[in-house]
């Protein structure tokens, strides 16, 4: 009997992500990256789980989730934000802009809305300096971003529901 | 210029050392100590800590466009390291100022005080302004559990624990998490230690450099049962306590200091000073009896019989075998440990007595270990709620309470433990380092299996210091295969050529502690250096060899003890007072 709140058909995937790269150790990486896919998010139970696959201390499959930004152990929106705060968008106010979708969705940078609808990230350079400050939705790119349209923007029509 | 070897100049001396060696322990081969702080490498044990990280280390190689980490770095033919340039020295002096920006200033008040690595190098390297002040400072809870206090504010990050846990001790509760000032060591997501599968064995804190790893301390506590007029408060002390805490006062590792450490109990206001020892003499006559009946149950043809029987005695090894190996928990002796035993005799036997109602009585222990704190307050260890071992302090905290209470503990004379529970064989002294425990166990077993008086008690087989050793006993025309193991990582192996059906061993004895109690986690700290370990551990068998009775049976209060309480070995009251079961404690439970 496993000791888990995810469903018997994960379980099984899980199994089968681990057994495709040989239950190796060394593949933890790829082998995060592929349940991240699959999950959306490596909650605790999924990061035990591969831990016990791979015959490994959660702490050591828990150490790398931590450390690296694209992994994510809470479930990411429906619509996720980034907002660029590389030195380009930095010093064009991107901070302002951040501060307001903050202020707009009351949460902070790495969580979620209650309903599900929006989380919030950080990142550093999209590539589209010349827009800066920018930020993503869903990975469309909102350029020249003023922190007064931010609320307009978050409630509009293709975000609802 | 020898043959075979790397002829280098440090400092411009000619130095040959082996291929392989470090710049490090090249350096030191002449007399060079270069600062280290994550580095740790206890030869002849697995414990190898050289993750790099800290960069105090480094040194400048001619040729050679960066500095060099001296720990990290191996030596090469003709190379020329220059460990006292003004470049190593600068460098040197911005790390440790970095490190010292994100670690608290409050060394006055911290437990390590005195006897931390960073603050060593602070005063070695001269600093005295911190330069990188008004930055980003980490914030993070202290959690106090039973046996270890964990401060990672104070944590430096060199990673020591975490390969103990890892690497040596394989238990894996603890490791690095999340990155930058968040970077902290702990369980995983962040989880309580009492949460984890930590076994409190205290190697991590045995190797903490600084004040991020502690011990729970006890001694307030004590002070104040010993300054109650209402209560009897008894101590037991340890085998591996009396070759170690002379080093707190002066002596050099493996000074035999036991009469001095009963005077001082004494003069700290001890109603009773017994000792272990006692307990460690009674283990051997359950265990070996648990031993014996085995091996005749196995010997007329019982195939379902457990075997190998394991020791129990180590509480950080129950802990492991109870997390790690649950479907094996038939296999472990079911006698209780050594301090116990003390406890339930002190407070049925002992106590009846002398007249001593339970609730006055204060069973204290004095343990080289931090796993101990967490075992006498496990629930089948108490009576209506009443531990038998109220609580247990390690060498380091009754070191401190001696030089706090004023004693001078180098003039102190010599004075014996009290009767009856103080009285103990060689037997049981060797109970504090690796082996020993098989060893006391052969000696008595030997004799109650073929009724022969054994003439050379010494089992030198068993001795030593290799994390896994074997030996065969003749027992009269049967051949015993033991086993023994130290570092759970040790043990693990042993434990899954048992699952596998590999192992042909009888008993296997294991203790977690790398060299077994004698480098326990309460133990003065040895700062990496593995002769301090060695050395007590030889103590331990020199104090075997001082005393006149050298097998547990022959203790003349163990024989009281069994005529007029228990009856004999394994007998009901036995099996209630001096053996226990184990719980599984896996998370697939």
């Amino acid at each position: 009997m496993e000791k888990n709140s995810i469903s018997c058909a994960a379980v099984a995937k899980i199994k089968e992500i681990c057994q495709a790269h040989n239950n190796d150790a060394g593949e933890l990486i790829n082998i995060l990256h592929e349940t991240q896919n699959t999950f959306g998010y490596l909650p605790k139970d999924v990061q035990a789980l591969v831990a016990r696959t791979l015959g490994i201390p959660a702490t050591r499959v828990n150490g790398v989730v931590s450390f690296y930004a694209f992994f994510t152990e809470k479930p990411k929106g429906k619509h996720p934000i980034s907002v660029c705060l590389g030195t380009a968008c930095y010093v064009r106010g991107s901070e302002k802009v951040l501060d307001e979708v903050k202020k707009v969705l009351g949460i902070e940078v790495g969580e979620t809305t209650p309903d599900g609808v929006f989380s919030l990230d950080c990142l550093r350079c999209v590539g589209a300096c010349g827009l800066a400050p920018v930020m993503t939705i869903d990975g469309k790119v909102y350029g020249n971003v003023d922190p007064k349209n931010v609320r307009k923007i978050l409630e509009s029509e293709e975000f609802k529901g | 210029m020898e043959q075979n070897k790397i002829n280098i100049t440090i400092d411009n001396r000619p130095v040959s050392v082996e291929p392989g060696t470090t710049v490090l322990d090249a350096a030191k081969s002449c007399g060079i100590e270069i600062p280290t702080l994550c580095h740790i490498n206890l030869k002849g044990t697995c414990v190898n800590n050289h993750p790099a990280s800290c960069r105090m280390c480094v040194v400048e190689v001619t040729g050679r466009r960066n500095l060099a980490p001296a720990c990290a770095t191996a030596c090469t033919e003709g190379m020329e390291v220059h460990t006292n340039t003004m470049r190593v020295l600068n460098a040197r002096r911005t790390v440790l100022e970095l490190i010292l920006s994100n670690h608290p200033h409050d060394c006055l008040v911290c437990p390590k005080s005195g006897n931390c690595e960073l603050q060593d190098l602070a005063r070695r390297l001269k600093i005295h302004e911190s330069p990188y002040e008004g930055g980003e400072k980490s914030c993070h809870e202290v959690e106090k559990t039973v046996s270890i206090v964990r401060d990672m504010n104070k944590c430096i990050l060199c990673r020591r624990c975490e390969t103990m846990c890892n690497e040596v001790q394989t238990v894996g509760a603890i490791g690095a998490r999340n990155r930058g000032f968040d970077t902290t060591i702990g369980p995983a997501f962040g989880m309580k230690l009492s949460e984890s599968e930590c076994t409190y064995c205290g190697q991590c804190v045995a190797v903490c450099p600084v004040g991020a790893l502690t011990e729970m301390d006890n001694t307030g506590r004590l002070i104040s049962d010993l300054a109650n007029p209402d209560k009897t408060v008894v101590v037991q002390t340890a085998p591996a306590v009396r070759v170690a805490i002379g080093e707190e006062f002066g002596y050099p590792a493996g000074t035999i200091v036991t009469g001095k450490l009963a005077s001082a109990l004494r003069k700290l206001g001890f109603n009773y000073v017994f000792d272990t020892d006692f307990t460690a003499d009674l283990t051997i006559m359950e265990e070996g009896s648990e031993l014996l009946e085995r091996l005749q149950r196995f010997l007329a043809g019982d195939k379902n019989v457990a075997l190998p029987i394991l020791t129990s005695c180590c509480p950080a090894w129950v802990n492991f075998f109870e997390h790690q190996f649950p479907d094996m928990l038939d296999l472990p002796s079911t006698a209780r440990s050594p301090q116990q035993m003390f406890g339930s005799i002190a407070k049925t036997w002992w106590a009846e007595k002398m007249g001593i109602p339970r609730e006055k009585l204060v069973v204290v222990s004095v343990m080289p270990c931090l796993a101990k704190k967490y075992e006498s307050g496990r629930d089948e260890f108490k009576t209506d709620g009443n531990p038998d071992v109220d609580y247990s302090l390690s060498t380091r905290e009754l070191a401190a309470l001696i030089k706090e209470a004023n004693i001078d503990f180098r003039s102190l004379e010599d004075s014996d433990f009290d009767k009856p529970l103080g009285e103990s064989t060689g037997a049981s002294v060797i109970f504090g380092a690796t082996g020993g425990v098989m060893e006391a166990a052969l000696r008595t077993a030997y004799e109650l299996h073929t009724g022969k008086t054994l003439e050379k008690v010494d089992f030198t087989q068993v001795r030593g210091l290799e994390g896994v050793r074997e030996a065969t006993v003749d027992m009269d025309g049967f051949e015993l295969k033991v086993g023994i193991a130290h570092g759970l990582g040790n043990a693990r192996r042993m434990l899954e050529d048992i699952r596998s059906g590999k192992s042909t061993f009888h008993a296997i004895e294991i203790m977690a502690c790398p060299g077994g109690c004698v480098g326990g986690g309460g133990q003065p700290l040895h700062h990496g250096n593995v002769e301090i370990i060695d050395a007590r551990r030889k103590a331990v068998y020199e104090e075997d060899r001082n005393k006149p009775l050298r097998k547990s049976h022959e203790n003349p209060y163990i024989k009281t003890l069994y005529e007029e309480f228990l009856g004999k070995p394994l007998s009901h009251k036995a099996h209630e007072l001096l053996h226990t079961h184990y719980f599984n404690k896996s998370e697939e439970e």
